[in-house]
């Protein structure tokens, strides 16, 4: 697969992007949307199945009121207006892992709709316009077993896993956003990590993307600069990261930009985005005329949520999430860039709960915007996912703050939690990490460090103080970095003061 | 002292209650008349003589034990294959579905084992409820008791059949657009559509879920009371469900049978008189009409304009709905699959399997019914039907101004000769000219036997219809027309070759 790209900035000199997004969550309730059967993820295949979800004859959906719940208050924290009226229709396609070869969704009548999100990009604040937010249950899960790919063409059989099938899902689908231009990409990714915070705080979702329970469809054309049409679209279903997001934006304005370059045209498609090299594939072709059939699903009756109701859940709603930057800022002593960076990297409400379990504000956005995001960079995961709790990171910061281990054994104490050793007290323990603070044996190594580098004793008698470095650095290899370092350098000044 | 079969539903449960019979008995008698008629009629797909005997047994022991009872526990039943029953099959009459066991009972299903009466087995039906004649039925035509070579109306021509032959005191049917009550005009019986959301619908396969409604099939309008006051009330896993039972049927029906109707207003209505309707099923409506006015009832005639329309809206809202509900049907999970030769897709799996499974009307509707949603012609057609749809209801509002209840023939003639319409459609459709109506509005309806025609010594129905939620003035209008008119015949009108000989 060879798709021609055209370097980034060239693209932004001659092109304006559109982007769209449509993110589907999926609600933590412990029910699914239309009946009762568990939502834990991870069951046995087709253990958590009923008549209702199994799309059996004769079954009939009962809506979850949590989960409406649920969309309402996701609803009001994108600033949406509430439906006081609104159905369920059923979205009509045969495909095996949907049980009743119909999705029960919602079509010309959401529950939430006419909303905003504003998203932060690098200092500036762009405005997201939301469409819509509906309720929909998710299908089933398909396994294409005997093909090179993993997908449907080429496998020799199908296993499908309805456990999924029925999980409510809340789908929240932007209006075209419009002059990003250069920060296209950015402000994709800010927008998915910024819901992703706001759906967090609002407790109604696990929010892994890993795990799927976020997902975004990202939607991209490209117009001639100034020109004010909207291009073609495609649609790159299934983005399943931040990074990804930002990636998959960046590859298809290139590519998108190489094919009008060409004088081609761009398909109106569903693309698979390769997490592996960042690039995407052909899917499926959409036209909008996709006919689904839809009409509205004679087994439900309306929801007709209560103004009483809907004010009194927005009573329930968390802070918003532009006020409690500010206010963070202020309570950490944060610099502009500080905090810019902390957003950015998606660690903003990885250093509130490290603040929260009794860390310093500096201490945490060190540790999670350092070794630890340099960890999730590596392992191509979300810093949330990294694998080390806030709490874990206050422990580590305690043992540095006792001066049990210093900032170098700490990163061999992540090390250990990562690999779930245990507590960090207990992995300092098992892999012998505390630093030596008994002076006798520091004062042997200092001793033997002068007498090995004489000449830099000699500077630093002589009052060249920045020299001690030198003999720190000995002196720390020597107690293979298990010694204090401020320790060691005070006990150097002493003895060549 | 006539046959155990013979007797009512609410005979037999006093002769239980007095210890004259025990359940087994019941039970064992019916399934002797099943086992003696079924082959000529076809009324029952599927027999769980076992399964009732078993369950006779349990009603007899608790009886002994003098645990409380409800008023039928020991009282056989027959259920349409439309509704789901733990452990026996349903098929919805389809080939699609042939040997499908459920793994779950459908609440009516569940209400009527925890009243303990015994279920003799699933009985015939048009595939998926979708005919008037049960001649879509996938397994056979069902052939109606007064004459071998007539239908028996349908879609629930084996439950009405059930009961006509005596075969089972009670039936539970299903009616869409008149499947409950045409095919109690057909063969003489007592069939309601209770108002919509009355009774539940979990675990009926769903012809078309705005329209659909489980209700009795009997051979008295008492016994019909006694079974829908038993089969209905909220249920939480139906959202369309109504919150509060719909009481006193029972006791209108006792009202009723007391024979005055004085106070009552009748609504004729206009709509539903003419050329459509043959001569010897409007004698015996005349006839009945002049009945009510003896005893008592105020008699005009009303118009609801709307109606005319009705029978277009009908056959664009249900075939919309059902394409839908029968995609389920795909072969990926259970029921029929056929799989071609090569390496098919899942694709083509489902598209050969529903070929195979599904029978010509059912293919029809599916066909009509994608075509009126698709996107350009659904404002057109289902949002121009349900349009109509809320025109009806607002004229059964302004006629249930001035009346109590409205009445009609049930269906324009009576039971045909097997095979005349079966390639006609649309002569099919006209059947259901004056039950259709009510589907569309939710309103209840009950079919009784009006008498028997003149000219073929087939029975004829009429029909009356109350306000939503109104159904006990169904249940005291059928009753004193039932007993005038049983006083007047000298006793209840019947197919001659099923009834005992010992009379």
């Amino acid at each position: 697969m060879a798709d021609t790209l055209i370097d980034f900035d060239e693209v932004v000199a001659t092109y304006d992007p559109a982007l769209g997004l449509e993110v589907h969550v999926e609600l933590n309730t412990n029910t699914k949307m239309f009946c009762g059967c568990p939502t834990t993820f991870g069951g046995e295949p087709n253990t958590q199945v009923c008549p209702t979800c199994l799309g059996l004859p004769g079954a009939m959906p009962v809506v979850n009121a949590k989960a409406v719940e649920a969309a309402i208050r996701i609803g009001l924290a994108l600033n949406c207006d509430i439906a006081e009226w609104c159905r369920f229709a059923r979205k009509n396609y045969f495909y095996p892992d949907m049980p009743k070869n119909f999705q029960t969704s919602q079509y010309d009548e959401p529950i939430c709709f006419e909303g905003y999100l504003d998203v932060d990009v690098e200092g500036e604040t762009f405005r997201v316009e939301i469409e819509r937010a509906h309720m929909e249950e998710d299908t089933g899960k398909s396994t294409h077993i005997g093909g090179a790919t993993g997908r449907i063409q080429g496998a020799d059989h199908s296993l499908v896993d309805y456990n999924r099938a029925g999980i409510p899902l809340i789908e929240i689908v932007t209006k075209p956003i419009l002059g990003a231009g250069e920060k296209a990409p950015l402000v994709a990714r800010a927008y998915v990590a910024q819901l992703r915070d706001l759906i967090v705080a609002l407790g109604v979702s696990d929010a892994r993307m890993d795990q799927g329970s976020i997902r975004a469809d990202v939607n991209l054309s490209l117009s001639p600069k100034g020109s004010g049409v909207l291009g073609t679209r495609t649609e790159t279903k299934n983005v399943n990261s931040l990074r990804s997001v930002e990636r998959a934006v960046r590859f298809e304005m290139s590519r998108h930009a190489a094919v009008l370059d060409a004088g081609g045209s761009i398909l109106q498609e569903t693309r698979h985005f390769h997490e592996a090299d960042g690039t995407t594939s052909s899917g499926r072709p959409k036209s909008d005329a996709e006919d689904y059939r839809y009409f509205p699903e004679p087994d439900l009756v309306p929801v007709a949520p209560s103004r009483e109701w809907v004010e009194e859940l927005r009573g329930t709603l968390p802070e918003n999430p532009t006020a409690k930057r500010a206010r963070l800022q202020e309570e950490w002593g944060f610099s502009d860039l500080e905090m810019r960076d902390t957003v950015g990297a998606g660690a903003l409400s990885l250093v509130e709960e490290t603040v929260a379990a009794g860390a310093s504000p500096q201490s945490a956005r060190k540790w999670w915007l350092s070794d630890l995001a340099r960890r999730a960079n590596d392992a191509g995961v979300e810093l949330a996912e990294v694998g080390v709790t806030p709490e874990q990171v206050a422990g580590v910061q305690r043992l540095v703050d006792a001066k049990t281990i210093n900032d170098k054994l700490a990163r061999q104490v992540f090390d250990g939690l990562i690999a779930g050793e245990g507590t960090p007290e207990e992995i300092v323990a098992a892999r012998g990490l505390a630093v030596v603070s008994d002076d006798g044996a520091l004062s042997a190594a200092v001793d033997k460090a002068i007498e090995t580098n004489p000449d830099v004793a000699d500077k630093i008698r002589d009052g060249k103080v920045a020299a001690a470095g030198a003999l720190i650095g000995a002196v720390m290899k020597e107690m293979r970095g298990q010694a204090d370092a401020g320790r060691v350098r005070e006990l150097i000044l002493e003895k060549l003061a | 002292m006539s046959a155990w079969i013979e007797r009512t539903a609410a005979e037999q449960a006093a002769a239980l209650a007095s210890g004259e019979v025990t359940s087994v008995e019941l039970v064992q008698a019916h399934l002797d008349q099943i086992a003696a008629t079924n082959g000529d009629l076809n009324a029952f797909l599927h027999v769980d003589a076992s399964g009732a005997l078993e369950q006779a047994a349990a009603s007899d022991a608790r009886r002994a034990a003098g645990e409380p009872l409800h008023e039928l526990d020991g009282v056989p039943i027959a259920i349409k294959d439309v509704l789901a029953t733990e452990g026996l099959p349903t098929t919805a009459g389809s080939k699609i579905l042939e040997g499908w066991i459920p793994p779950y009972d459908g609440t009516v299903t569940a209400r009527i084992k925890a009243a303990g009466l015994p279920i003799l087995g699933k009985t015939n039906m048009d595939e998926f409820a979708m005919g008037s004649s049960n001649e879509n039925s996938a397994y056979g035509a069902v052939r109606n008791p007064w004459n071998l070579d007539r239908i028996p109306g349908g879609s629930g021509g084996g439950s009405a059949a059930a009961v006509a032959a005596f075969q089972a005191p009670l039936a539970i049917g299903s009616d869409t657009g008149g499947s409950i009550r045409q095919p109690g005009a057909m063969t003489g019986t007592v069939g309601v559509k209770p108002t919509y959301g009355s009774v539940s619908r979990y675990g009926v396969i769903a012809l078309a879920n705005s329209l659909d409604q489980l209700g009795p099939c009997t051979r008295t309008v008492l016994d019909a009371a006694l079974l829908q006051e038993l089969i209905g009330g909220h249920d939480p896993m139906d959202s369309t469900s109504v919150p509060n039972p719909v009481e006193g049927l029972v006791a209108a029906a006792r009202e009723g049978a007391a024979g005055d109707l004085s106070g009552l207003r009748v609504g004729v209505v206009k709509e539903l008189q003419g050329d459509a309707w043959s001569a010897d099923v409007v004698e015996r409506f005349d006839e009945s009409v002049s009945v009510l006015k003896d005893l008592g009832a105020d008699v005009v005639e009303v118009s609801l304009p709307s109606f005319v329309h009705a029978m277009a809206a009908y056959y664009l809202i249900l075939p919309a709905e059902c394409s839908s509900n029968l995609a389920k049907f795909d072969a990926m999970r259970y029921g029929l699959r056929v799989t071609p030769e090569g390496s098919p897709s899942a694709e083509d799996v489902m598209r050969v399997s529903r070929d195979a499974g599904f029978g010509d009307e059912v293919k029809r509707r599916i066909i009509i019914g994608t075509y009126a949603l698709s996107s350009g012609y659904y404002d057109a057609y289902y949002g121009q039907a349900q349009k109509i749809r809320t025109l009806i209801i607002d004229d059964f509002k302004r006629a249930f101004e001035s009346v109590d209840v409205l009445v009609s023939p049930t269906a324009p003639s009576t039971a045909w000769p097997i095979g005349e319409k079966a390639d006609d459609p649309l002569a099919m459709y006209l059947q259901d000219l004056a039950t259709i109506p009510a589907n569309l509005a939710g309103v209840p309806g009950i079919s009784i036997p009006s008498g028997v025609s003149s000219a073929d010594g087939l029975p004829t129905g009429i029909q009356f219809l109350a306000p939503v939620l109104e159904d006990a003035r169904l249940y005291r209008v059928g009753a004193a027309l039932e007993a005038a008119l049983l006083d007047k015949w000298g006793g209840p009108i019947g197919p001659s070759s099923y009834t005992s000989k010992e009379a």
